[in-house]
């Protein structure tokens, strides 16, 4: 079995929270007594109808104010596929939490009105899953019963938002028609719209090919932890262990180490069962080298032929997540792969405007969330791929050298 | 069939499920070693933190395991959990630290809660907190879930506890593809969640996959118990029926484990892994709701116990 993690993005009234527990309730997900609290809520509030928000509204605030303020996951299986949904509310305020929904995401679900067709938010919520390139974006026309189930009003939607995602980098592009109070073409094709040759929504998440998705091409393991075990058995062993962050290793390849520049071959993968014929992204694995280099964490392995750019000027897209703005010349903690480094930044070439995807170059500071292009200077080479090719060797979290808050998220640009 | 990390479904490079969390989890324990001055690994004899041994085991292969395990110990164990927490420990020649509730109440830390059977649920996070604090321990592993509880499934995997160890879920650190910052001062620590993203079947699955040996008391067994608020809890030196709860043997396990004031148990003839596979995958009640009285207080009785700094 697979495993799809997707993000969601919504305000209150779109029905994405109907649509949720409706894809965690027809897969049993939820269970009696989660369900007996939210229909005993929702009766204590004076609601006719089981508030099924209430259901992943997880914290005190959020449900005394009846919003959605932070990234919470779900989780659900059907026999096809696991799935783990990143939930995470639509408003502008919230970018940083829609950022950090989709960062981990293999598919994004945009929910529509169908009676309200493209708005803002829509733009907004296509434009950072095409960001933080998700492979896969999947539109929900929903509310399609309050519209007659009218396909020409579907048709009008598609184009209009096929029009806008021409101007952004969407490699799988989906609609579906849905009304998810009512269920047509969640779970089961509807009868209610038979000019819908598709398949229903959740046909397409247990279906949608993943598999290509992952980067097998450039091998990289960034180096997290020197295994060296102080038992006579293991007298010798020294061994690299990390998370393969993209392509595939084999015993006998000759592999480069960064920074050293050195090359030897793979002598060995191994792991708790025993050795490997081949490891590839995103195994943790522990690698042994045929010759004796100094090597520690924050190292990387790749091949002497497909290295990742080395550098330590860094143009990069940056979502700042922090109250206290970003500025030119400002020192901020970086870690990219498995090291930190400091940073400073050089330039703020742009802000983008993230309804409109205007670029405003006389802005001078990023704010909560701003995302914007930055040149950084960091006092460390990193080694890095660009993030449209890597999405673990192409990102970065900033951080906060005094209070440690984590301030910003970046997606590397290549530079050479 | 081969259920090694290499089981990728040959030739097309994929992982299975349990095999992608496994090496999700892997990588947010290797680095908290690399990371942090002084890891500890909470266990409490439970299925959860028996799989955190197996991952952590895994990660530093053919090493061992490169930090203590602590376990809180309420002084209300089931005799088995102790027992087999023991021979896990030495099995795995790990160094453990107990820290006990009842020491807590005789240092005037803490005191026992009044009422028939106190629960010392609550008193495990004094507990909790002084010995991290006694320790130095600047990261403590946990084996929470998200898919337990509602305040759970907005917690980071990472989650920052200031001095007082508390948790701000209003103030969390974003938390971004597998970047985790463990960034912290002096005094402050974090918690680590590395299974946040399995659910109880995974786990179930996972002890399958991987022939884990648990607490006797998760396998169908007879005892006798008796009814209380809807649960049934075993009768035993902490836990004795009033006049009116009527004693009785019932066949039954266990699917969480914790203090036995507030561990109920269901009925069930479940008494191999698979049988449990397929009752939790039938099953219609969460494991918390069917079984633990600690969250029935109120809506947000674990939000509000995780803010005083609880697992």
């Amino acid at each position: 079995m697979e495993l799809l993690r997707f993000a969601t993005a919504g305000s209150v009234d779109d029905g994405k929270s109907t649509l949720i527990g409706r894809l965690l309730y027809d897969s049993k997900a939820i269970f009696e007594d989660q369900l007996e609290a939210v229909e005993r809520v929702s009766h204590q509030r004076g609601n006719d109808y089981t508030d099924l928000a209430l259901l992943t509204d997880g914290l005190r605030a959020e449900r005394e104010q009846g919003i959605t303020i932070d990234v919470a996951y779900r989780y659900f299986a059907t026999p096809a596929r696991k799935f783990i949904i990143a939930d995470t509310p639509g408003h502008v305020q919230y970018t940083r939490n829609m950022v950090t929904g989709n960062s981990t995401a293999d598919l994004t679900m945009v929910l529509v009105d169908a009676r309200k067709g493209i708005v803002e938010q829509t733009r907004r919520h296509a434009f950072l899953a095409s960001l933080l390139r998700v492979p896969h974006l999947l539109v929900c026309i929903n509310k399609m019963d309050l519209v007659d189930f009218d396909q020409g009003v579907f048709d009008a939607i598609c184009a209009e938002f096929t029009a806008f995602a021409s101007r952004l980098d969407v490699a799988d592009l989906t609609f579906i028609p849905i009304s998810a109070l009512q269920g047509d073409n969640v779970v089961t094709r509807s009868a209610n719209m038979p000019w819908y040759e598709g398949t229903s929504l959740l046909h397409h998440l247990e279906t949608v090919y993943i598999a290509s998705d992952r980067n097998l091409i450039d091998p990289r393991l960034p180096v997290q932890w020197v295994v060296r075990p102080h038992a006579a058995e293991y007298h010798d062993y020294r061994g690299y262990a990390g998370r393969i962050d993209g392509g595939v290793f084999r015993p006998g390849d000759e592999v480069l180490i960064l920074p050293s520049g050195l090359t030897t071959t793979v002598a060995g993968i191994d792991t708790f069962e025993g050795p490997l014929e081949e490891a590839f992204a995103p195994m943790s694995v522990t690698m042994r080298l045929a010759d004796d280099i100094d090597i520690s964490r924050g190292d990387m392995i790749c091949r002497p032929h497909n290295k990742p750019v080395v550098g330590q000027d860094l143009d990069a897209m940056v979502c700042w997540m922090t109250d206290k703005p970003l500025k030119v010349g400002d020192f901020l903690m970086l870690k990219h792969t498995t090291r930190w480094v400091r940073a400073m930044v050089r330039d703020l070439h742009y802000r983008l405007d993230v309804n409109t995807l205007h670029r405003d170059d006389t802005a001078t500071t990023l704010t909560l969330n701003d995302v914007g292009r930055v040149g950084l200077r960091v006092t460390q080479p990193l080694f890095y791929d660009a993030y449209r090719r890597n999405r673990q060797t192409g990102s970065f979290i900033l951080a906060d050298e005094g209070s440690n808050v984590t301030s910003g998220a970046g997606m590397l640009l290549r530079t050479d | 069939m081969d259920m090694g990390q290499g089981s990728a479904i040959k030739g097309q490079y994929q992982l299975s499920h349990l095999r992608a969390i496994e090496a999700a989890s892997i990588h947010i324990i290797r680095e908290v070693a690399a990371e942090f001055e002084r890891p500890v690994l909470l266990f409490s004899g439970g299925k959860d933190s028996v799989v955190m041994l197996r991952l952590a085991q895994k990660a530093f292969h053919p090493g061992r395991i490169p930090f203590p395990v602590m376990h809180i110990d309420t002084g209300h164990n089931f005799p088995e959990v102790l027992e087999f927490r023991d021979r896990m420990v030495s099995d795995l020649e790990a160094t453990l630290v107990v820290a006990s509730v009842q020491d807590s109440i005789d240092a005037g830390r803490s005191t026992e809660e009044s009422g028939t059977d106190p629960s010392r649920n609550r008193l495990q996070t004094r507990t909790l907190l002084d010995a991290i604090t006694d320790n130095k321990f600047d990261a403590v592993f946990g084996g929470a879930r998200r898919d337990e509880e509602k305040a759970r499934a907005k917690e980071r995997v990472y989650s920052f506890r200031d001095d007082f160890g508390q948790w701000d879920p209003k103030n969390q650190r974003p938390e971004l593809w597998s970047l985790y910052n463990g960034r912290h001062r002096s005094g402050e620590h974090i918690r680590v969640f590395p299974i946040s993203d399995w659910t109880e079947l995974d786990i179930w699955q996972y002890i399958g996959e991987e022939d884990l040996d648990l607490p006797s008391i998760y396998y169908s067994h007879r005892r006798e118990v008796f009814r209380r608020d809807g649960m049934l809890l075993s009768t035993g030196p902490f836990v004795h029926p009033r006049e009116d709860e009527e004693r009785f043997d019932a066949t039954v396990r266990y699917r969480t484990v914790g203090d036995m004031t507030c561990t109920g148990a269901v009925e069930s003839a479940a008494s191999t892994v698979d049988d449990i596979i397929l009752e939790v995958a039938a099953s219609r009640l969460t494991e918390r709701g069917a079984t633990r009285a600690d969250d029935r207080v109120s809506e947000a009785a674990m939000e509000d116990r995780k803010r005083e700094g609880y697992f």
